[in-house]
């Protein structure tokens, strides 16, 4: 019986010892990420409605540009339609008729850039989530993308809400 | 003595009877001194600090392990069918299992290899031989599949492959049985005259690992067992045993032991490179298959390949040598420093070191005993760096750590033991449960062995585990060999008949891993891109299905207008792009497997209906809340009937939609009212 606390004792101390010496491996382990989302606060940004994530001020022309919009277009095709429908129908994510009168740009963008932080942290995401029961797929858009795939959303809004913008 | 201890003693005596008549060498239990939990135990979070690739034997497959935790991290399908996602029953795969031979859909998986640079791994490609059917393959370690299967042609029992050289410019096979060349109808008693051995080189492209048989070397009829190549100062040569230089062709645990010593061969094959550029070689007319898989679209091109290019010693001086080596030999190893060769008879009780130094010197000096087939017997002594008096009985496989040090195992006495590479002195022994084969180091054939670990890869499990019937899995051992004396410090069972291992430190494999692939880059010839772009068409009795998998449903999932005697190709492309969210498909009544479709690829399964009805398909992969509804039906009508090819995928309201849409409203309303409390 003495034996055994004596063991249970040193494997406490060491197991104390082993914890305070971190970085002896550089190597990120599961809990170094999970640390890293722990860490971030909660930012204005969210408090704005602007999101979180890379996207905190979008500049927009009034004028649609053609070129984006194509592309925006080619990239809701293949990556995004399988859950969004253009018209205000719900499939497995929420349809996107008249997104960018109820979201602001920055939202929309950090929501396709950055979607497992804004499922943790933006309550409106979470809110969604609420809905839809599935988690929007992290479908690795790039912000580039993001920003064409926002362009075509205006021009969605203009033709099937008949307004765009409203949110900014 | 108090009561207590005298029970204790009292068990003792009772169980120790028990103990010298089940194993006469030693204590089933080794009870394990000091920390060795805490150093096996890796925390819940955190990562293993080297990935151990084991070859799985029979099998036919490779399994990755953590060290030192011993958990196992994935099986990776090589030359078996795999139906846990569908490797080589997707029409994308098949073809990899191609040979001269037909389709051969398994194999038995010996000796991996890790490809290396400047002598030490880069943790780019794997690398395993088929023993039965006689090809290697490459396996990708960004993604840890197997891309590239390559057929050795005219060879048997392809057991001594593939051995890489320093730079991974080659990999190098022997036949371990030889037979006639090219095959043809004669009686076995012929052997001699009739049989040959050959050893391969292929090369591997340093810029995509794609492999090419170089040139085959023909020699005489032995059996060629294991190979290394030099490192370091014998870059350039490679080292192979042989048995059987008796030449017999019947009852060989006995015919083939006649002599007291069998043959090293030594092969310059930088000589042999100089002799292919001059064209000092035949052409032969064979058959073997190259096996490869595109990158981009996940395709496995086969192509059948007819000629060979031969070396033949006896047109090529200096090229190929000979030197004694003791009583039927197996391993065959060399140390980190390149200078010493270890060849082990495993009948013998002696283990030869050879000095490659010496080795040099005696072929300057042509200090020959005679030759064979034109191939010059180097004198044993002359070569000789020493021998490792009586180390313990039936040597097999010798590792090295950093410090000079050779590990080798000994199969008949189950140990593995610890010597000086320099001295030959003895250091150290630790017995195993039981008879070890191969043993592996991280890095322990590399120029830069890490010598904190050691696994030993036993033959025999018997009471190491719980029963499991009469078949065991194959138990893993993993000793600490920091310290001067080996520490025993993890048991973990195995799959197949795990036959050799490498280890790499996981940092070199970690950072290049690959999470999904770029669903812009497929380009697999019926991949959809895009769920609007889903699609069933008709060509004759072929059908093919273009559908997209996307949490939680497949697109169509209602599709009418198959007929019995269709064949129906199930084109599925994962639309996800998101690590760890592979789709499965299954399809009731086919006939092969499922296939599991990993984030941005396509894969096609066959499914030929028999029967009128309506059947059911579904994703096996539990993707997400409602991956149970992630499913569809398939119509099947008569041979001969109109009805007309139809899909769709929620076209119409159906009678459990409005339910479903009062669901949502619900969670709806849920969800604003606590949104509005926060
Ligand atoms: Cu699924």
């Amino acid at each position: 019986m003495k034996n055994l606390k004596l063991s249970v004792f040193l494997i406490a101390t060491i197991a104390l010892c082993s914890c305070g010496s971190e970085g002896e491996s550089e190597r990120k382990t599961a809990k170094d990420f999970q640390r890293e989302v722990e860490k971030k606060e909660v930012p204005e940004s969210i408090k704005e409605g602007k999101g979180i994530g890379e996207i905190k001020q979008v500049e927009l022309t009034d004028e649609l540009d053609e070129a984006m919009i194509k592309v925006g277009k080619s990239i809701y095709d293949m990556k995004c339609a399988s859950c969004h429908k253009l018209t205000d129908q719900r499939v497995v994510g929420p349809g996107f008729q008249g997104i960018t009168n109820r979201r602001k740009p920055e939202w929309i963008m950090n929501m396709i850039t950055n979607v497992d932080v804004m499922l943790e942290k933006d309550p409106t995401a979470q809110a969604l989530l609420e809905e839809c029961l599935t988690r929007m797929p992290n479908q690795n858009v790039s912000v580039g993308d993001a920003r064409q795939i926002l362009e075509f959303f205006r021009k969605n809004d203009l033709e099937m809400a008949g307004e765009k913008d409203k949110a900014i | 003595m108090d009561t207590k201890k005298m029970i204790n003693y009292g068990l003792w005596m009772l169980l120790l009877p028990v103990f010298m008549s089940s194993c006469e060498q030693k204590d089933t239990k080794k009870v394990i001194e000091g920390n060795a939990a805490q150093q096996v135990y890796v925390e819940p979070g955190e990562y293993d600090e080297f990935y151990a690739f084991m070859s799985g034997g029979f099998s036919g497959q490779i399994t990755a392990y953590g060290l030192p935790s011993g958990r196992l991290l994935r099986e990776i399908p090589v030359f078996s069918q795999y139906p846990e996602n569908g490797y080589g029953y997707s029409e994308e795969t098949k073809p990899m299992f191609n040979t001269s031979y037909g389709f051969v859909p398994w194999d038995d998986s010996h000796h991996i290899e890790l490809s290396q640079t400047k002598g030490e791994f880069d943790g780019r490609w794997l690398f395993v031989n088929g023993n039965n059917t006689p090809r290697i393959a490459r396996i990708d370690l960004t993604t840890f599949e197997t891309v590239e299967i390559l057929e050795i042609p005219d060879v048997a029992g392809l057991h001594c492959a593939p051995f890489i050289t320093e730079n991974s410019e080659y990999l190098v096979s022997g036949t371990r049985f030889s037979v006639p060349i090219p095959q043809k109808d004669v009686p076995i008693e012929t052997y001699k005259e009739n049989f040959k051995g050959l050893i391969n080189y292929v090369s591997v492209d340093p810029e995509h690992g794609h492999m090419e048989l170089a040139f085959q070397i023909e020699m005489p009829g032995f059996n060629y067992d294991l190979a290394r190549n030099g490192k370091a100062v014998s870059h350039g040569w490679s080292f192979l045993t042989t048995y059987n230089s008796e030449q017999a062709h019947s009852l060989l645990e006995v015919n083939a032991s006649q002599k007291d010593k069998d043959l090293m061969a030594i092969i310059n094959w930088k000589k042999a490179e100089q002799y292919m550029e001059e064209g000092r070689f035949t052409e032969r007319q064979t058959s073997y298959f190259h096996n490869l898989m595109d990158e981009s679209s996940g395709i496995v091109e086969s192509e059948e390949k007819t000629l060979t290019k031969i070396l033949n010693p006896k047109d090529c001086p200096d090229m190929v040598y000979f030197i004694p080596v003791p009583k039927s030999p197996h391993g065959c190893d060399v140390d980190p420093s390149g200078e010493y060769i270890v060849g082990n008879g495993k009948l013998s009780a002696d283990m030869s070191v050879y000095s490659f130094s010496k080795i040099q010197k005696a072929i300057e000096e042509e200090n020959f005993d005679g030759e064979i087939d034109g191939i010059p017997i180097i004198n044993y002594e002359a070569g000789l760096h020493g021998i490792l008096k009586k180390p313990g009985l039936g040597p097999l496989h010798t590792e090295f750590d950093d410090k000079g040090n050779a590990y080798t195992t000994f199969f008949i006495s189950s140990e593995v033991v610890k010597w000086d590479v320099e001295t030959k002195e003895i250091l150290d022994r630790h017995a195993t449960y039981y008879s070890p084969g191969h043993l592996v180091i991280p890095g322990g054939e590399t120029r830069k062995p890490d010598g904190k670990y050691l696994v030993a890869m036993n033959k025999i499990t018997k009471d190491r585990y719980l029963p499991t019937g009469p078949e065991l899995a194959h138990s893993a051992q993993l000793f600490d060999i920091s310290g001067d004396k080996m520490k025993l410090i993890l048991d973990f069972p195995t799959k197949g008949e795990p036959h050799y291992a490498q280890a790499i430190k996981a940092d070199k494999i970690m950072p290049n891993s690959k999470k999904f692939y770029n669903i812009e880059d497929n380009t697999h010839p019926h991949a959809t891109l895009g769920e609007g772009k889903t699609r069933v068409e008709r060509d004759g009795n072929d059908v093919h299905v273009y559908m997209t998998a996307m949490r939680s449903h497949l697109a169509p999932d209602n599709i009418e207008g198959f007929k019995v005697g269709d064949k129906v190709y199930f084109h599925l492309t994962n639309l996800e792009q998101d690590w760890d969210v592979p789709h499965g498909f299954a399809m009731q009544g086919a006939t092969n497997a499922e296939l599991l479709v990993m984030p941005g690829q396509t894969k096609t399964l066959l499914w030929e209906p028999k029967k009128v009805g309506v059947f059911a398909f579904y994703c096996t992969d539990f993707c997400s809340a409602l991956h149970q509804e992630m499913s569809g039906y398939a119509r099947v009508s008569p041979k001969g009937s109109d009805v007309k090819l139809k899909w769709g995928l929620n076209e119409e309201l159906r009678s459990g939609q409005q339910a479903a849409n009062e669901f949502y409203d619900q969670a709806r309303a849920n969800a604003n009212a606590t949104a509005s409390n926060n």
